[in-house]
């Protein structure tokens, strides 16, 4: 502490009980206090901390705004927590090249703000853009309803400066769209911290859409609203977003915001496309169409901005609107093949009632990345979040089975780490903790995440010897 | 830590574990906070406080821990968050409920004590003390007091200078009369006369009573009503707050009216909030909820009875500046709009963050005075970019700041409150 203390100032450094305690969560259900906790306002401060860390085998581990889902930001094994708040400024906006400069302090929806008065955006739009940074982002490869007609965050990086755990500060990439030799910028983006730490992005901004066309479609029951995905996509309409939510969802929702969407229904669509203005009216006639076909007792087109509005605040605050059903609740993340849809959220609807515990679903059908809120009640005892384990487990496990993976867009973290074996043999952990190695010989940079590891694991060996 | 045992929450007033629950961290308050915004920590954000509050509950630290006073201190209780907030956490009743644990659980300065009763228990419910006072320290200001203060160079009289800073040059403390309802009778309605508004800004009260008048509602006259108790609640004196909201329901209750009118947005979401207040209180739970429920802001009355006159025309920029507990304790936002964009004439420009706090935050500026410093500037910045000659906003705690903060970085811009500039604009021709 002390020597963090000469190093950096008081006011970078903190160090008190009562602080150190509010440093222990973000935005899932996973904690533990960190020794330190370091607030650097530049670069410069922060590689002086990866020397100081790399001499005394200190662990680091970054944090944007804590409203990560996989217990990125947590420090498991103890160390520094460096929080990006101090770091926080656009550095540079290059309208020509459609390339912004930022620090990774950054909220991800200040960025599309500053930047719509020249018509660009930036692209992924998680659920939590009005607070979560753009180092988050990068952390995690964050995507968002967008992702299906736009790709993910690593499609909109294209360079990065890192510092390393021994302190070299490294530029990775530039404005350019591609780079000579390995793609070192791909390999960052997603590596959840446990690289480097990521100290200016480079990111790519895309001219506003001409227009938009938003729709929200209900149906008697999530069968008939996976079938319309399927259908829609198969009719050669590429939508922007194709979202759903269950009933339960749409519930707490309701009670949030006022988004307008039926109770009665058992599944909800909000489906947008977006591009030239030409055509829309067509993809718009189409897609209407289809939900129709499918039973829909309810197709909604927003007609003013506002009330598009209100349809994507009812999604994008639909997490944090558990907090009305339950105190917590714990999110998986899995991806599925599209066409498994029914029959998945089936498994998962039973995977919740064999453990007593309710689901809410709501998530990116496009994509097929299912978002089940496991509902729990802490105060009950720590039983309850082993059994929303448990049931997460099971639904990670169906999810791998169906050919999907163990996370779409959260990250791994610490949350799912001990998973990995479901989705990966021993030699393909290998390779990818060869890369890391390259990156952090001696392992500072927020270890115990993505890799499963021997004492938070053990209950888990089955998995890895399952394969 | 303070010791081997945490110190528990000492009372009933405590934030609930219930309420506390709704939040489920997921951090979408952190870029609302004005706190946050500055220092960039988890401790002054509100759900670090949030955080907080839940760690005495679970014996990990103390109601009387330093740390717990100094974040909870520096919380402007603006409620942005709770705009913010898709959970729907009840964050002002949280904040408030701390703030009366820490006050009794912690013990104070003598000098702290005698400062506490004089300001709760003398000035704020006593208009003619108050507006004797404040009618003193104007005079004061005037013949250049702080100026004298400021010389001394000390701290104190630094801080008792500021203070003076923030008092209008002029002040009025005429109490409140009845008016009739001109033209067909719309509603009756008492008023607050408040212990600000009704010392300092009585001229405001009249402009309201006229505008009300002429739009055919009557305003009855209510005697026996006192202080709201906002900034009693504000600083965690509850049972201060409680003697004072038992006095107001019993007397507008007398008075029969079909609502409360309020014009000061602080004193509006505290009255509102009675029923909680006094929930614990057999006796008077169920009048206390009664009486909330007939509250109204006169920006929000007004703009839902719709004008019955069309008012007179006035020219110039304006911006509209939505007090915190108009917009994010009461979650009126719509109505002061459409009033002020009613009259003739005006220029409406929108003004950047008019959501967020101007740093008053009831006595804030007091306690904190460099983070309302800082929050102040930001709003002074934000006023000057938007070119506006006139700020329409709808509390005197926000009247009183902006206005200071304007003549201290020497822009001409005048602060005033919608309902004295509606009633200019029912003077001027049409």
């Amino acid at each position: 502490m002390r020597g963090l203390v000469a190093l950096l100032g008081p006011t970078k450094v903190l160090g008190a009980h009562d602080d150190l305690l509010l440093y222990e969560y973000d935005g899932a259900v996973d904690t533990a206090t960190p020794d330190a906790v370091v607030l650097p306002e530049s670069t410069a401060d922060v590689a002086a901390l990866a020397r100081f860390c790399h001499e005394h085998a200190v662990p680091i581990v970054p944090r944007g705004a804590g409203t990560g889902l996989s217990g990125g930001a947590i420090p498991v094994e103890g160390g520094v927590v460096v929080s990006f708040a101090r770091m926080a400024r656009i550095l540079e906006i290059d309208v020509s090249s459609l390339r912004a400069v930022v620090q990774p302090g950054v909220i991800n929806l200040h960025l599309s703000t500053a930047v719509a008065p020249h018509g660009l955006y930036f692209v992924p739009d998680p659920s939590s853009q009005k607070a979560c940074t753009l180092g988050g982002n990068v952390a995690e490869n964050s995507g968002g309803p967008h992702t299906l007609a736009y790709g993910v965050t690593t499609n909109h990086v294209t360079g990065i400066e890192i510092v390393l755990s021994d302190g070299t500060v490294v530029r990775l990439g530039g404005k350019a769209v591609e780079d000579e030799g390995y793609d070192l910028v791909g390999s960052s983006v997603g590596s959840e911290g446990t690289l480097g730490l990521v100290t200016e992005i480079t990111v790519k901004l895309t001219p506003l859409p001409e227009d938009k066309r938003t729709l929200m479609a209900a149906f008697p029951t999530m069968d008939e609203a996976s079938e319309t995905v399927s259908a829609i996509i198969a009719a050669g309409v590429v939508p922007s977003a194709i979202e759903m939510m269950d009933q339960l969802a749409t519930q707490a929702v309701e009670a949030s915001v006022h988004a307008g969407y039926p109770l009665d229904a058992g599944g909800i669509l909000l489906v947008e496309v977006d591009g030239a203005r030409d055509g829309l009216e067509d993809a718009r006639a189409r897609i209407e169409e289809i939900c129709r076909a499918h039973a829909a007792s309810e197709v909604r087109v927003a007609t003013s901005a506002l009330e598009r509005e209100r349809l994507w605040a009812g999604r994008k605050g639909a997490f944090a609107a558990m907090g009305r059903l339950s105190p917590d609740y714990y999110v998986q993340d899995g991806v599925i093949p599209r066409t498994r849809l029914p029959d998945i959220l089936r498994l998962v609807k039973d995977a919740g009632t064999r453990h007593g515990l309710q689901v809410a679903n709501v998530f990116h059908a496009g994509d097929g990345n299912l978002h089940p809120l496991i509902l729990f009640d802490s105060r009950r005892g720590p039983d309850e979040l082993e059994r929303a384990k448990a049931a997460g487990l099971e639904i990670l496990t169906a999810c791998v089975e169906a050919g999907g993976s163990i996370t779409g867009e959260h990250g791994v973290g610490m949350e799912k780490n001990c998973f990995m074996p479901l989705q990966f043999q021993s030699s393909d952990l290998a390779a990818m903790r060869r890369l890391k190695d390259a990156f952090d010989p001696p392992g500072l940079m927020n270890p115990g995440k993505i890799f499963p590891t021997p004492s938070r694991c053990r209950e888990f060996a089955f998995a890895s010897t399952a394969r | 830590m303070s010791g081997p045992v945490p110190m528990p929450y000492p009372n009933a007033d405590a934030p609930t574990q219930e309420m506390i629950a709704a939040c489920v961290h997921c951090g979408f308050c952190l870029p609302t906070c004005p706190t946050y915004a500055i220092l960039g920590v988890e401790m002054d954000s509100p759900r670090g406080r949030i955080r907080l509050m839940k760690t005495v509950w679970e014996h990990r630290l103390g109601a009387d821990s330093p740390g717990l006073e100094d974040h909870i201190s520096k919380c402007l209780d603006c409620r942005a968050c709770e705009t913010a907030c898709p959970s729907g956490v009840e964050y002002g009743k949280l904040v408030e409920g701390t703030r009366s644990q820490i006050v009794a659980a912690r013990s104070r300065s003598p000098i702290e004590r005698v400062v506490r009763v004089a300001a709760f228990d003398w000035l704020l419910p006593h208009r003619q003390l108050l507006g004797g006072f404040a009618a003193f320290s104007i005079a004061a200001k005037r013949l250049g007091l702080g100026t004298l203060l400021r010389a001394t160079r000390l701290g104190l009289a630094r801080r008792m200078a500021d203070l003076l800073d923030l008092l209008p040059d002029r002040a009025s403390s005429a109490p409140l009369a009845a008016a009739p309802a001109i033209g067909e009778r719309r509603g009756r309605v008492a008023m607050l006369q408040g212990c600000v508004m009704g010392s300092v800004f009585g001229e405001t009260n009249a402009a309201t009573a006229r505008v009300l008048s002429r739009n055919g509602v009557e305003v009855i006259a209510t005697v026996g009503q006192t202080c709201c108790g906002a900034l009693h609640a504000h600083a965690g004196e509850r049972e201060r707050a409680r003697e004072l909201a038992r006095r107001n329901i019993a007397a507008f209750e007398r008075s029969a009216a079909d609502a409360v009118i309020v014009n000061a947005a602080g004193c509006g979401a505290a009255m509102k909030e009675y029923g909680w207040l006094l929930k614990d209180d057999p006796a008077w739970s169920a009048r206390a909820s009664a009486f909330a429920a007939k509250v109204r802001d006169a920006t929000e009355y007004l703009g839902d009875l719709g004008m019955s006159e069309k008012p007179g025309a006035l020219r110039g920029r304006v911006a509209w500046d939505d007090p915190c507990h108009l917009l994010h304790g009461q979650k009126i936002k719509e109505q002061p709009r459409a009033l002020l964009a009613a009259i003739p004439g005006l220029d409406v420009v929108p003004l950047a963050e008019a959501d967020w706090c101007c740093g008053s935050a009831g006595t804030y500026n007091v306690t904190e005075p460099d983070l309302a410093r800082s929050i102040l500037e930001r709003k002074v910045a934000n006023i000057v970019r938007s070119g506006a000659e006139t700020v329409v906003t709808a509390n005197p705690g926000c009247l009183m700041q902006i206005q200071s903060g304007l003549r201290q970085a020497g822009a001409n811009v005048r602060v005033v409150h919608l309902l004295d500039l509606l009633d200019e604009a029912y003077r001027s021709p049409r």
